[in-house]
């Protein structure tokens, strides 16, 4: 069933309006809600949204209680291409728990913290950004590891990320959630305003084995892989120190050992190569980066350190 | 005065990004102020270059205190302005979102890097700030709570209000909060306008930043008096939102003194003309910010009013 959790008017003619797909299915009481969308320029969580709705719909008798499915948390900034929320040129992400007296934005916040509130467990998809490539993995910040990690490994990632939590983050979804008591978990994968097909994939294998787990789901599910998990500090950040563009040496996923060529900064007007970027450390590359032009500081890789490393 | 570039960012398709300071005096770093961090701070950047071009003729009379340093840094982010654009146009961040900085981080994150390591150990700091949404504000001064300053040394700007602010989560990566962490007494100065210039505001802000400055020992120049400035907390304004969409037409001004019922705007509908929606006060005080855009969305701030 279609419903619309959270409203309100434009200038012009138009509502704004956020929906969600709540399907049941069986006597069970648990509710999972998949949010996504929240950043308009993320779009690899629209497929899998259309994945797990369609077929929950076409598998309902197995379905053990409900699932609550919002693609579209900021529908103007998916619909124009725009990562926060147009007019106002705000992170969505970032004005969370919203106010119920607040602005537009503030009482959409609010209204989305009030629906989401009580499900068992709500998975939070995005896609990185368009900069930038992302292995599937799940960020959990240190204080909710404990109780999330067991939940983040059924989900069939390549890893868990573990990171250090920062006050700027606070006003996230997923932390207001987890402060809140509903368990949230933050789904990162593939790349801004494209579609990794076998990542969404993946992911659908990975949440109807959480919903097996958990007792909503009844039919078969499909092994899922055991993630690595990355405690703090196990990850080693490249970042440009040149401006140009960026030609990786290196593919998506690969294994690179310290000093090796992860690939080259160039100057299309001197013909000169401005940096050979080489791996600030051994390890898999999870992240990479897919736009070219860069600045100094612009984030090139993240490596994913083997045991033992040690990115200074 | 020294003219010297800050910051220098190399770009791969335009000239390097050099954020550009003004020194006056030498010594002790007494007080810097920042201008546009964002592209669209047209006012922001026009009130510096008026304030240098004040401490220019300050310098020349020897009004500067001997021992005291005054930085002032008209416009980081040019490179935006020159485009149109609000925020760092390559990835659209913010960089009064990325304080302290990080000098190994994202492109932003090192733009506030380096004009943070360049901006620590002031004892003042004053940053012309913007606010986010459409509108107008009644020149005033504020300073986020953070324990670490005194609410008291806004009247020495001289400014009609001073208010405090309780920081939330987001504002702890900006300018203004990490500069009062790093134990400079740091305020955010708003005057009327952002992306375009108000010639009385602007004057108005230079007064009020050589009178702190005088009020200080900084500089020996007579500043006129300003305003006995009312300090409040944010909690002793009222917010009005619109109830519904469409056209807005105020039918007051930032400054007015209203009463409560009084009308104060309506909204119309955009296609029909027809009035859909009377805005009125629900308290008695003076208004200090209105929106400003023709078109206005369903709770949208577009009134606040510090009450009587």
């Amino acid at each position: 069933m279609i419903k619309t959790i959270a409203q309100a008017s434009l200038a012009v003619n138009e509502k704004l309006k956020i929906k969600k797909n709540s399907i049941k299915g069986g006597n069970g009481k648990m509710r999972l809600s998949i949010v996504t969308g929240i950043h308009g320029d993320e779009l690899e969580g629209q497929y899998f949204a259309y994945l797990i709705n369609s077929y929950l719909q076409e598998n309902v008798e197995l379905l053990n209680g409900t699932v609550d499915i919002y693609p579209a948390m900021n529908p103007l900034g998916i619909d124009s291409i725009t990562r926060g929320i147009p007019l106002f040129d705000l992170d969505m992400n970032r004005i969370f728990p919203g106010a119920k007296d607040g602005t537009m934005p503030e009482t959409i916040a609010a209204s989305l913290i009030e629906d989401l509130s009580g499900s068992d467990i709500c998975i939070d998809v995005h896609s990185s950004n368009i900069f930038l490539k992302e292995l599937p993995q799940i960020r959990i910040s240190v204080p909710t590891a404990k109780e999330l990690v067991p939940y983040a490994k059924m989900l069939n990632v390549d890893f868990i990320w573990v990171h250090e939590s920062a006050t700027v983050l606070e006003s996230t979804l997923a932390h207001t959630l987890n402060s809140a008591g509903t368990k949230t978990l933050v789904v990162e994968m593939g790349v801004g305003m494209r579609i990794t097909k076998e990542y969404c994939f993946q992911l659908f294998d990975g949440v109807l084995n959480l919903m097996k787990n958990i007792g909503m789901w009844l039919g078969d599910v499909k092994p899922v892989r055991e993630p690595t998990i990355s405690l703090n500090g196990a990850v080693g950040f490249v970042n440009s120190d040149a401006a140009g563009i960026f030609v990786p040496e290196v593919n998506f996923g690969d294994c690179v050992k310290k000093g090796d060529l992860i690939g080259r900064v160039l100057d299309p007007l001197t013909g000169k190569i401005a940096a050979d970027i080489a791996a600030v450390c051994s390890g898999m590359v999870f992240t990479l980066r897919e736009y070219p032009v860069v600045y100094g500081g612009s984030l090139l890789a993240r490596i994913l350190m083997s045991e033992g490393e040690n990115a200074k | 005065m020294n003219k010297e570039i800050l910051y220098s960012l190399k770009s791969p398709y335009r000239e390097s990004l050099d954020v550009t300071g003004f020194r006056f005096g030498n010594g002790e770093k007494a007080i810097a102020i920042v201008g546009a961090m964002r592209g669209n701070e047209i006012q922001q950047m026009y009130v510096c270059s008026q304030l240098i071009r004040r401490l220019k003729a300050i310098e020349r009379r020897g009004e500067i205190v001997k021992g005291k340093e005054i930085t002032v840094i008209p416009c980081v982010n040019y490179y935006s302005m020159n485009i149109g654009k609000r925020f760092w146009a390559m990835d659209n961040t913010d960089i009064n979102r990325m304080f302290p900085g990080y000098n190994l981080g994202e492109t932003t994150q090192r733009i506030a890097d380096g004009v943070f390591s360049r901006l620590q150990g002031f004892e003042y700091g004053v940053q012309l700030a913007s606010f986010y949404q459409p509108g107008d504000f009644l020149s005033h001064v504020k300073i986020m709570e953070t324990g670490f300053t005194d609410s008291e040394l806004m009247k020495l700007f001289g400014m009609q209000f001073g208010i405090v602010r309780v920081p939330r989560p987001y504002d702890t990566t900006t300018l203004n909060y990490n500069w009062q962490i790093w134990e400079t007494k740091a305020f955010s100065l708003y005057t009327n306008s952002t992306d375009s210039i108000d010639e009385k505001s602007a004057h108005i802000a230079v007064d009020s930043i050589l009178r702190f400055m005088a009020g200080t020992g900084i500089i020996t120049t007579k500043v006129h008096h300003g305003f006995e400035t009312e300090i409040i907390s944010e909690s002793g304004i009222d917010q009005i939102h619109s109830e519904a969409a469409g056209i807005f037409v105020s039918h007051t001004e930032i400054g007015a003194q209203v009463n409560e019922n009084d009308i104060i705007a309506e909204i119309t509908d955009p296609l029909d003309g027809e009035t859909v929606s009377v805005i009125r006060s629900h308290v008695s005080g003076i208004i200090y910010f209105e929106y400003s855009s023709p078109l206005i969305n369903e709770n949208t701030v577009c009134f606040k009013i510090i009450k009587d």
